[in-house]
């Protein structure tokens, strides 16, 4: 056993009487466990994830955020558990980089997967030493104690206790973990400690209330946007007209009646500042630059699927490719193709991106942010500023929501040169048309896909292939100057990632093959439309090609869509969602179109199903379509969830809504307009998002809670097949197959003509 | 710049500013209010919403200059004695928000709702709601609370 004695307590303080007379039963403070100071933030030390606190409750340090969610509740709730703790007594300090680890910040939905993983096996160690204490200092052995609600208790005589306070309240366990080396998502670690058995969960499971919630209401809580420094000024980007063009000259007169206003121009970056905001504003808009001529960049949105096809492939995956499709292919009796095409989405954030960021030379440097990976964007604006990233802390204050990479990288670049060239600390805050505009984009995409068919109909192939703009032209991890738009202005070598996704699903097709090609951005530097992760990158064009695909090829072969997929899927927990949404939305099986009409309005109910890194989830919508204008309601959605034990019920319905309703706005409306010039989509009228009159009537969610299983992510999962639900329930409705998202009315009356 | 005189969550302030700027800067800078957002200076989303004598306004484009004698409220102002509005309690006890940058705009347009229509129909609630905007997709949870503080 590991005992944490601290050496240095018991030969200088005061302690180190009191633990030499420590005998059994006596009930003297047992201060001297652990050190009274924070050890250093290592990710191998236990103190990087737990602390007690004077009054015996405790502190997870988690390295990651969240952002809106509740993912930062269900990690208090698993470490809650493994410390035999009730949720009142833990709370998550979350995103500050002098206070946890690197675990990855909020990223590919594994806020609880992960990052609650390696802190709940965290918890567990410090169970384990705090019961090793109580065995010390109650003189008897660990195994015939017994822990509840932070009191640890002889099993024999329940007198015989000590709390966590009294072992170690306001100090800090000073043992190790086993680290798997890892920073970022994939950090781990483990200790002696043994995660409890499920049977005896008391936290995991229950629906506490977010504690972010009333101060959010009542207009009590920060936000990153609140942060104020003395002598901090107000800055704002000036970005160009056309896309691509730099300033050639910058007539500072136009300005100089703006009190304080200061002009920091660096190659294409150009941005004011002014120590009240709505000067910077003023500024911003009455400065006078000259732009260079360029030629105009894009093929503007309606020439963008064409661009695509044409486009030379800078790379190809392929990520599945089992039993020889080409030859499948050429012995099919028959083959059916369609070909699906999904835009430009933009993150769209409530507010536009801010970042407060502090430069001192010779001191700590600070940078406030709503960046979903603080961390990562702390390094970033160490490097921005050229200086070491353990003299700068990153401080994570929430931003408007974001949903993968958003524009919240790049104003802590800009606010990191802005800080230096101006010698104050100063807060860069976007305005609209620069938070919709210039934002990083879900990329475009096209996808192909073919079934072929042996002479009784049966599926003996399938060849799933999209080809669109990277996922990571600029990397979610913002910890690199070329993904950060200040970066590129600044002409840093670009180094774009070139990837792309491919459907998850477990459908048995015995030939099946799923690749992709990346095509060549239209413009590779600076540009409005740098193609990043959106909320589940890339999950909605897949899904929305993958599973509508899977409704035509049952419906070509005389199948209900349901019945198809029950066939085929050959994981049970897939097969137990579809059938789930189906029971429970009181699913009609059909083999064509119905075209259900009452007046003006057809009804259509359409189904979808998708994994998601171990999540399963199935959706089917009710939609009504209304044929005179062509206009869509979401009326109704079912959606089976099962994402392995369920930590937090409540806080993943709210979850799952929400995906749902930012799903549905994506497939009815979102698209990025742009011409040649520059992206055109700028405010809330060219880039319309779902409307509350438009808001579903229900969302009917069924939990499967697979106690058995691994948590895995919610974050993004339900938002997979609800496009694909949405197309195949206007498929239903009409008759009318959709293959280009969003679904507009224009879309659809074409369809129909 | 001019003095300007405003009244905030009741309370008198004086400030010196151009009359052109939006009440929202000077709530935000000058009286240092943390609650109304900046979402889009059009008054397209509602993130920056205040009562203006009991009537929600967008203050990202409401020139401050324009407010004499008017009684300005923001979120943090629609408690009494420390009790938050029912529509606020309606919202934490339905867990609504996600992010929550855009709160101002539906609650305070659903407190100015319920004022004029104790017990709105499904269809009135959307109709005054329309407009505002929620990023996280929080709707759904908006309409269960807004019902429930209607029952309140």
């Amino acid at each position: 056993m590991n005992m944490n004695l601290n050496r240095r307590s018991l030969l200088t303080g005061m302690g180190a009487l009191t633990v030499s007379v420590v005998l059994p039963g006596a009930s003297a403070r047992a201060a001297v466990f652990g050190a009274d100071k924070r050890p250093a933030l290592k990710p191998e030390n236990l103190s990087s994830y737990i602390s007690v606190n004077a009054d015996g409750s405790a502190i997870g340090y988690w390295g990651k955020m969240d952002m809106g969610q509740g993912t930062d509740l269900g990690v208090a709730q698993m470490v809650a558990e493994e410390l035999d703790l009730p949720i009142e007594k833990v709370t998550v300090r979350a995103g500050d980089t002098a206070t946890s680890v690197n675990q990855g910040g909020a990223s590919g939905s594994t806020g609880i997967q992960m990052g609650g993983t390696a802190l709940a096996s965290a918890a567990a160690e410090a169970r384990f030493q705090l019961v090793a204490m109580a065995a010390q200092h109650l003189g008897i052995p660990a195994d015939q104690l017994t822990v509840n609600d932070g009191v640890v208790s002889a099993k024999a005589d329940p007198s015989k206790k000590v709390t966590y306070g009294e072992l170690i309240g306001g100090r800090y366990f000073d043992t190790q973990l086993e680290w798997n080396k890892q920073i970022g998502n994939g950090l781990f670690v483990k200790g002696q400690g043994q995660r409890k058995p499920v049977s005896e969960h008391k936290v995991i499971g229950s629906s506490p209330k977010r504690r972010d919630v009333p101060p959010k209401v009542l207009g009590t809580g920060d936000y990153v946007v609140d942060v104020k420094v003395p002598g901090m000024l107000h800055g704002r980007m000036i970005l160009p007209q056309v896309a691509g063009s730099t300033p050639t000259a910058v007539d500072e007169s136009s300005v100089k009646d703006i009190p304080g206003v200061k002009i920091v121009w660096r190659k294409g970056f150009l941005a004011v500042a002014a120590p009240r905001e709505w000067d910077a504003i003023k500024a911003s808009r009455q400065l006078k630059v000259t732009w260079s001529e360029v030629k105009p960049p894009f093929v503007g949105n309606k020439g963008i699927y064409d661009y695509i096809r044409h486009a030379k492939v800078q790379k190809r995956g392929v990520e599945q490719d089992d039993g020889n499709a080409d030859e499948v292919f050429k012995g099919a009796a028959r083959i059916v193709e369609a070909v699906y095409e999904w835009p430009f989405q933009s993150h769209a954030s409530m507010g536009p991106a801010c970042a407060v960021v502090d430069f001192k030379p010779n001191g700590e440097s600070t940078v406030w942010t709503g960046s979903q990976k603080p961390h990562y964007a702390r390094d970033g604006a160490a490097k921005m500023l050229e200086i070491d990233p353990e003299t700068m802390r990153g401080v994570w204050v929430p931003g408007p929501g974001s949903y993968g990479r958003n524009d919240a990288g790049d104003a802590v670049a800009d606010a990191a040169i802005m800080s230096k060239a101006l010698g104050a600390p100063v807060r860069m805050q976007g305005m609209r048309h620069q938070g919709t505009g210039w934002d990083p984009k879900g990329p475009a995409s096209i996808h192909t896909v073919r079934a072929a068919l042996d002479k009784d109909g049966a599926i003996i192939g399938w060849d799933f292939h999209s080809k669109g703009f990277s996922r990571v032209d600029v990397n979610s991890n913002e910890s690199e100057l070329h993904d950060t738009l200040a970066g590129q202005l600044l002409d840093v070598p670009l180094k774009p990632t070139l990837a792309f996704n491919v459907p998850e699903e477990s459908y048995g097709f015995k030939a099946k093959r799923k690749s992709w090609e990346t095509v060549q951005p239209q413009l590779d530097r600076a540009s409005p439309l740098r193609s990043t992760h959106l909320r589940d990158p890339l999950g909605p064009q897949l899904h929305f090609a993958s599973e509508s695909f899977i409704d035509e090829v049952a419906f070509a072969t005389n199948t209900d869509p349901v019945a198809f997929r029950l066939k085929h899927l050959t994981e049970a927990r897939d097969v137990a969602v579809v059938k789930t949404a189906a029971e429970k939305a009181g699913w009609q099986p059909r083999t064509a179109a119905r075209k259900q009409v009452k007046g003006d309005i057809a009804h259509g109910q359409g189904i979808a199903y998708a994994q998601r890194s171990g999540t399963r989830v199935a959706v089917i919508a009710e939609v009504e379509v209304n044929l005179k204008t062509g206009k869509v309601w979401g009326r109704k959605f079912t959606v089976a969830h099962d994402c392995g034990i369920i930590i937090n019920p409540q806080t993943l319905s709210l979850t799952i809504e929400g995906s749902v309703t930012q799903g549905l706005s994506r497939a009815l409306h979102e698209e990025v307009m742009f011409d040649d010039k520059n992206v055109t989509s700028v405010d809330w009228q060219t880039y319309p998002i779902l409307d509350m009159t438009e808001a579903p009537e229900s969302i009917d969610i069924v939990l499967i809670n697979m106690k058995n299983e691994k948590p895995t992510g919610a974050g993004e999962s339900a938002m997979r097949p609800l496009a694909a639900a949405v197309a195949n329930a206007i498929y239903d409705a009409t008759g009318v197959r959709l293959r280009q998202a969003p679904f507009t009315p224009e879309r659809i009356k074409a369809g129909m003509a | 710049m001019a003095k300007i005189e405003l009244n905030v969550d009741g309370k008198a302030h004086s400030i010196d500013a151009d009359p052109d700027m939006p009440l929202l800067y000077a709530l935000r800078d000058d009286l240092g209010l943390r609650n109304p957002k900046f979402g889009c200076g059009l008054a397209q989303c509602g993130a920056c919403t205040v009562l203006v004598n009991g009537e929600p306004v967008r203050s990202c484009v409401t020139p401050v200059d324009s407010l004499a004698g008017a009684k300005v409220t923001t979120l943090a102002g629609i408690q009494t004695d420390g009790k938050p509005h029912k529509v606020q309690q309606a919202f934490i006890d339905e867990q609504v928000p996600q992010c929550g940058y855009c709160l101002n705009g539906w609650i305070m347009n659903t407190v100015s709702l319920l004022e004029k229509t104790a017990k709105p129909t499904d269809a009135q609630i959307r109709e005054a709601l329309t407009g505002l905007k929620c990023r996280c997709g929080a709707h759904v949870a908006m309409l269960r609370a807004i019902k429930r503080a209607a029952q309140a």
